[in-house]
């Protein structure tokens, strides 16, 4: 094979595994693009409808109610301004607490209630998802860290 | 004062670093010996530095010396003193600190192995690790430096997150970054070429060995983190394709890339240039892991606006390093050219497709993990990229890879017959398509496509790689006679795609047929999954060292048989308070039995997690099949220490 010809090969197998690759990625990438939101933008209307989307806040203190037989659960979720309803179906994780910044993934219901596929704490105490961090400066309602634990 | 020696013998290694890095290439560009060899001593030197600022740093970790402000921050009395020891890399200071050592670990073994290089390439080498290290170090220094003090000095330490104390995630840091920092010295071999614009098979020859070794331990530490995920985050997942997963697996896939194209420029003196290339990409993969993971940034972008100096000088290096290399790769690379030319039957073809779909997997990665955080950036919004995506565009580039591995072996070198190749395939596809139905039917409920593919797949890599094995064995007069012939690096090369078939029967059936059932359990009831029962015992208190934990009893049947009883925990660190879950296994080849225990609800009751995982075990057996595939490379007779074959020119030996 001339080297002319290499190179043309060369070339159209690096062509083809790119856009194979673009194809597959391109693809895959749009349908799990998930937008973050915040309580208030959901109140809004801005959640996209029929899509996952992660909505963040804190855990409204006093509303975390378990069924009785089941493992559903229901709580509400707060940036300060305003409150979205979530109900998740499964074991929430270690740090999950009332007053705690979490994420849920999921979808927002006809009725207006998040149904979280997935619920996220991260594993630190004063730890506060970056996204509800900055939505809750925003809003004004940010609590202060507690004394002595930031080194 | 151990605090201050480190301090000061961190400063005295900044300083060697800074010479090693540029008096030794200042002497290669001017052709003085003597500069040239000081690259030896600075090497060693620096080590030794960098050997005492460690050990200052863990000795504050033994001693509980609350007064460093690092040690404060990460440890605590309590902690047992194994993990206290390993604490010294549980954070961003401490890990630099360790990646640092590594490179001066490395460095040092540069300067005892490399009696067969030429002096002056030996001095590029070294001088490019050690200007690597000058701008590590200068980083730790200027603004993440372990050593500073805590005043007034607390009484107590706030604790190592409980999720790292555990004995994989001790040693996973360590590992991975042996692997990350290893990838510097392909990285310096591929600079010093382009600096001496010559690049031949004694290049290969010399930067294959190292090569290995990184990837040997980047593989090590890649599947030690997939394991401690599965039996620590309660989750029964092994990846999870988490940004900080996605760190280590990108410069791995451009490692293994660089490896094969390695065996075709040793071999055959072809894809110069393009390994070159790989070992840049490898390296800069590498790096952007070390930062991604340490610095913060992958928690938030907006980690860099509290320490801008961190960021800002993060980006500077990662630019200088990849800039400077790429900028010399693009004015040396057109002097390095193939000596050899192929066709497009053969193994360099076979090799040429491998590498790009392993560097395209990993670019598609990139974008996955880098897009949210450049948006971010910009403020264009807050988004994550979900992980089936990866799973989505990672899946069809790799099933041609493990389909074409099985017929690499086959091809040879520069140009194949088409029907030569095809009649020794021909005895096992119906064998391979037999098989995999017969299997599908015995373990019944194999009904989808991709599973079937899977366990296709890996037969048909068993197979051909038995099948190529035999060739090689049946040309020689007796059998004994053929399996001494063998080179280790052959075996290697069959051992680590085993591995890999390994891996795939592993992927897919605990992919397919995992089982979970999360339910809620009063002491007495049970939960089952196919044959097994896990009946719930109660829940009773019981202490460790700094936790104290609700320990629950499951014991488990298989029909009426006790298989296995399993004490899940929900434990709760004293100085943390924070609860964490410890899960139970009953590990088998054939099926891994898993409990969490959820949350306590009312009475006695509890939700709880339980997982039937079949054959998942396979999936980490499968990578450390590849790691000793490596390792038995590395024992091939041509890259003995002072072999003198190895100067030998390279087509003197066949495949």
């Amino acid at each position: 094979m001339s080297p002319r010809r290499r190179r043309m090969l060369v070339v159209s197998l690096i062509l083809a595994g790119v856009g194979l690759a673009a194809f597959f990625g391109l693809t895959a990438f749009q349908k799990n693009l998930l937008y973050f939101l915040t309580p208030s933008q959901v109140a809004q209307g801005e959640a996209p409808k029929g899509h996952s989307f992660r909505i963040g806040g804190l855990v409204v203190k006093g509303t975390v109610r378990r069924a009785a037989d089941t493992l559903d659960v229901h709580f509400d979720l707060t940036d300060g301004n305003k409150t979205v309803g979530v109900s998740y179906t499964g074991i929430l994780p270690d740090l999950f607490r009332e007053g705690q910044g979490i994420i849920a993934i999921g979808k927002l219901s006809e009725k207006g209630v998040f149904e979280a596929s997935e619920v996220l704490a991260k594993h630190d105490e004063n730890y506060m998802p970056p996204e509800v961090a900055e939505s809750l400066k925003a809003s004004g309602q940010m609590p202060k860290p507690p004394e002595g634990t930031t080194p | 004062m151990t605090a201050e020696l480190g301090q000061y013998c961190l400063l005295l290694a900044l300083l060697t670093a800074f010479f090693q890095g540029t008096l030794p290439l200042i002497g290669a560009a001017r052709g003085q010996r003597l500069w040239m060899e000081s690259a030896i001593p600075a090497g060693r030197a620096q080590f030794i530095f960098l050997a005492i600022a460690f050990c200052a740093l863990v000795n504050g970790f033994i001693e509980n010396d609350f007064s460093i402000l690092y040690v404060a921050s990460h440890s605590n009395s309590a902690l047992p003193l194994y993990y206290r020891i390993a604490a010294t890399w549980g954070a961003h200071e401490g890990s630099m600190l360790l990646w640092a050592f590594i490179l001066s670990g490395w460095t040092f073994a540069v300067t005892l192995f490399s009696s067969g290089l030429t002096p002056i390439f030996r001095a590029r080498v070294l001088g490019t690790m050690g200007l690597i290290s000058f701008g590590i170090l200068l980083f730790i220094q200027w603004t993440s430096n372990p050593f500073l003090r805590l005043i007034p000095m607390p009484s107590e330490g706030h604790d190592l997150n409980p999720l790292l104390q555990d004995f994989g995630m001790t040693i996973h840091p360590p590992m991975l970054y042996m692997g990350y920092v290893g990838l510097a010295v392909a990285f310096s071999f591929a600079i010093a070429a382009l600096l001496g614009g010559t690049l031949d098979a004694a290049w290969s020859r010399w930067s294959r060995p190292w090569t290995l070794v990184a990837w040997v331990f980047l593989t090590f530490g890649i599947v030690l983190g997939s394991w401690w995920a599965y039996y620590e985050l309660g989750w029964g997942g092994w990846w999870f394709w988490d940004p900080v997963e996605n760190a280590s697996f990108m410069p791995w896939l451009v490692a293994t890339a660089l490896l094969h194209s390695l065996a075709a420029t040793e071999k055959r003196g072809a894809f110069k240039a393009w390994t070159v290339l790989l070992a840049i990409f490898a390296f800069s993969l590498s790096l952007l892991g070390t930062f991604l993971v340490r610095s913060g940034v992958l928690t938030s972008v907006h980690a860099f606006a509290s320490d801008p100096a961190r960021g800002l000088f993060i980006l500077v290096f990662l630019a200088v390093v990849v800039g400077s290399s790429l900028l010399l790769y693009g004015l040396r690379a057109p002097v390095i050219r193939d000596s050899t030319r192929f066709t497009l039957l053969s193994r360099e073809s076979l090799l040429l497709v491998n590498n790009i779909l392993l560097v395209t997997a990993s670019a598609s990665i990139l974008l996955g993990t880098l897009y949210p955080l450049v948006l971010d950036a910009l403020k264009l919004g807050k988004i994550s990229v979900g992980s089936p995506y990866f799973a989505r565009v990672f899946t069809p580039l790799m099933t041609p890879i493990v389909f074409l591995a099985g017929i690499a072996a086959m091809v040879p070198w520069r140009e194949g017959q088409l029907s030569k190749i095809l009649r020794p395939l021909r005895r096992i596809v119906l064998p391979v398509i037999g098989l995999t139905i017969g299997l599908s039917v015995v373990t019944d409920g194999v009904s989808d496509i991709a599973t079937l593919a899977g366990i296709g797949m890996a037969l048909w890599l068993v197979a051909t790689q038995g099948l190529s094995l035999w060739n090689r064995i049946q040309h020689r007069k007796s059998l004994s006679e053929g399996v001494s012939a063998l080179s280790m690096s052959f075996i290697g090369m069959n051992l680590a795609h085993l591995g890999l078939a390994v891996f795939v029967i592993g992927v897919s059936l605990s992919g397919s047929h995992s089982e979970e059932k999360v339910v809620k359990l009063s002491p007495g009831e049970s939960a089952s999954i196919g044959t097994y029962r896990f009946k719930f015992g109660g829940v009773h208190t019981v202490k460790g060292p700094n936790y104290h934990a609700q320990e629950g009893r499951f014991d488990v049947y298989d029909g009426e048989r006790l298989v296995a009883e399993l004490t899940p925990q929900k434990r709760i660190y004293q100085s943390q308070k924070n609860p964490m879950t410890e899960a139970a296994i009953d590990p088998g080849l054939t099926r891994d039995l898993y409990v969490a225990l959820g949350e306590p609800l009312d009475k006695d009751a509890w939700s709880v997690r339980v997982y039937y995982k079949p054959f998942i075990r396979w999936i980490w057996f499968g990578g450390l099949l590849m790691m000793s595939g490596g390792l038995c490379s590395l024992l091939d007779r041509r890259y003995r220490i002072g072999s003198r074959k190895a100067l030998a020119p390279a087509s003197a030996r066949g495949a």
